[in-house]
């Protein structure tokens, strides 16, 4: 049994005639130190399953299990990445990543905690940027931030929505080069939520794709086993890397294909007939009347 | 230094004086004389023009009402009445000259008087002192209450009277309406069940409060020796002022970013915790915001409030010198106009500094 299980998990929101089905029939089991990536179009429901793991929503139907447990709220055993960073705008950096660590270590001395942040800030190599507020970061900054917030408090399991996703291609290289690290050095469970099939490859031991919503479920994974630690230039040149890569997008495409068909209904317009301009028809009488414009 | 300095200067609302700083330092000398006089220079010739179409209108205003007295003198007086009238006009007598809309020159003088007026009541106060410092040594030794001045108070006086008039009513309505306007926006049925009264108290006139609370002010203070007058005049404004306040205080609650809700979801901050480091800096900004409204209003009801509550002050003073009639007291309603502006004026600048040090940069967060 892994560390942690969805069982046929399904989300709606809505009701009556605005009812969506976002997930359906949602199965997935993480082991521990697992790093899985899931994989899907924008829209098809991502961030939902990410909410459903970490608490911030509730399963209509199934359960999700943490270590065999039902899930009853969030919690800090599951850190989480925001997409759009989440960082308390009046707040610095330090001050930041010390309101979670205030919040999970309580039983630490002050020189303890401050020894606590600073190692976390200096992980995503911010300490020049300590005392600085949120606005005064570039967005690759902010990410590390909330990076350096959620791996303070020492999760059991990582959860990422898409963390990259707002950032130039640049940026989102070096960001996922340190994350990797981190999670070599680490070597906590990772869930990473991604629309990018290379990101995907580049950094996950599995990948699952979602099908695109409504009614959302999981394909089947793919395994990555090209050998860490991963290098960009290279994992171009990998035939292994060229087949996982094709496959995964032609399942998309596939699953995307269908979605098409299925949505692909007959729109019936209403019959119109153009009103000319000086005949006008009166009800019951049919009269016709002239009607001057000019 | 000069970055600083023009920093201080936007800070503190002066921020059109920016290009002189910059001529000073000899910079685009050209392009910051303009901006220097289209930042600073026009509004002075606005003024220049306002008070010269002033002294126009001031100037019709009197030769009409004189020409008006002439006139009567003659009607019913006769002719000779009418040349004495003429005469006494000329003479700039006080007893015959027109009362009207005063010039900006009488306003000036009105100034010159009423500030001349507060250095003598101000110089009889320190006498009065003196005088009975040793009677006040022996008072307080034997325990008895000191005397104390109880003279007319000058112009300053009310406005010293009015400002903390308007400070303890500001203290009220933040004291009152942030507290409630936080738990009413933290929770959505107890919004839905204030609203109502909110919206229809909002609209109500400051003469309707101060009405409403001099029934429940003479009810419950009976004692002669506390000043009611000024309680009353206080609670009044608190009263008018803080719908502002509560209004932008529960929307900054309600609307605080769902994302800064989400991180104390996930770091399971408890309700204190959550209130005091996530929701009330985020709604700061909003709740600023409707402080200076709160401010501003209660400086402009306050006139109102004090002139009915008899309280000394701005109002009583503008009412006192439009029953009494004297020759400059057109002139000195109008000083009192000017420099009840003007306070509020700075009092709103005022507010402003401090909301610009609590605002953050939300949009890029």
């Amino acid at each position: 049994m892994g560390l942690l299980e969805l069982k046929n998990v399904s989300k709606t929101f809505g009701q009556g005639i605005n009812k969506n089905e976002v997930l359906s029939d949602i199965n997935l089991s993480v082991e521990d130190g697992e790093f899985v990536a899931i994989v899907g179009f924008s829209g098809s429901g991502k961030t939902t399953l990410i909410n459903l793991i970490n608490g911030l929503l509730f399963p209509d139907n199934g359960e999700v299990l943490l270590n065999g447990a039902p899930i009853t709220g969030p919690g800090p055993d599951r850190g989480m990445i925001f997409q759009n960073y989440s960082l308390l705008p009046w707040l610095s950096v330090y001050s930041n990543v010390k309101l979670a660590v205030d919040e999970v270590f309580r039983k630490l001395s002050k020189k303890e905690k401050d020894a606590h942040i600073r190692k976390y800030i200096d992980m995503v190599n911010l300490t020049p940027a300590v005392d600085k507020k949120p606005s005064e970061l570039s967005g690759g900054m902010r990410q590390r931030v909330s990076v350096a917030r959620t791996l303070a408090i020492n999760p059991s399991i990582l959860l990422m929505d898409e963390p990259l996703s707002a950032l130039d291609a640049l940026t989102r290289g070096t960001l996922q080069q340190e994350i990797l690290k981190i999670w070599n050095h680490e070597k906590k469970t990772v869930i990473l939520i991604t629309n990018d099939v290379d990101e995907g490859i580049l950094m996950a031991d599995r990948i699952i794709p979602l099908t695109p919503g409504p009614k959302a479920t999981l394909g089947p994974e793919f395994k990555v086993t090209i050998e860490r630690p991963r290098d960009v230039t290279q994992l171009n040149q990998n035939p292994e890397y060229k087949r996982l890569r094709n496959d995964i997008l032609e399942y998309l495409i596939d699953v995307g294909a269908t979605r098409k068909q299925v949505s692909d209904q007959k729109y019936i317009l209403p019959e119109l007939k153009p009103v000319m301009p000086g005949r006008v028809v009166f009800g019951s009488r049919r009269k016709k009347e002239a009607v001057k414009y000019f | 230094m000069k970055n600083k300095s023009i920093k201080t200067l936007k800070f503190i609302g002066l921020g059109f004086l920016e290009p002189l700083i910059h001529i000073i330092d000899g910079e685009e000398r050209r392009k910051n004389a303009t901006r220097f006089i289209k930042g600073a220079l026009l509004p002075l010739v606005s003024i220049f023009l306002f008070i010269f179409l002033w002294h126009q209108g001031a100037m019709a205003l009197y030769n009409s009402e004189a020409n008006d007295r002439i006139e009567k003198a003659r009607t019913e007086q006769g002719e000779q009445a009418a040349l004495d009238m003429k005469a006494c006009i000329a003479s700039g007598e006080v007893s015959c000259q027109p009362n009207t809309l005063p010039s900006p020159a009488k306003v000036y003088q009105a100034y010159i008087a009423l500030w001349q007026d507060h250095l003598n009541i101000s110089e009889k106060k320190s006498e009065f002192k003196d005088k009975v410092a040793a009677t006040n040594a022996q008072r307080e030794a034997q325990g008895l209450d000191p005397i104390t001045y109880t003279g007319r108070p000058s112009f300053l006086d009310q406005i010293g009277t009015s400002l903390k008039t308007v400070a303890a009513g500001f203290l009220l309505a933040m004291l009152i309406a942030v507290p409630i306007g936080i738990v009413i926006g933290l929770s959505d049925s107890l919004r839905t069940a204030f609203n109502w009264l909110i919206q229809i108290f909002k609209p109500v006139s400051p003469v309707v409060w101060l009405l409403l609370v001099f029934m429940v002010v003479k009810t419950v203070i009976t004692d002669p020796s506390i000043d009611k007058s000024f309680i009353i005049s206080s609670i009044s404004v608190g009263l008018c002022a803080m719908w502002a306040t509560l209004v932008n205080t529960s929307m900054g609650v309600s609307s605080v970013d769902k994302d800064y809700l989400n991180v104390a979801k996930v770091l399971k901050l408890n309700i204190g915790q959550n209130i005091f480091k996530i929701v009330l800096p985020a709604s700061l900004p909003l709740i600023f915001t409707g402080l200076r409204i709160t401010v501003s209003v209660a400086w402009m009801v306050l006139i109102a409030i004090e002139l009915l509550a008899q309280s000394p002050g701005l109002g009583s003073f503008v009412w006192e010198e439009f029953q009494n009639g004297a020759n400059d007291s057109n002139a000195k309603i109008i000083v009192a106009m000017f420099v009840i502006g003007i306070i509020g004026f700075i009092l709103d600048r005022i507010m402003l500094s401090v909301q610009n040090l609590m605002t953050f940069n939300k949009g890029i967060a």
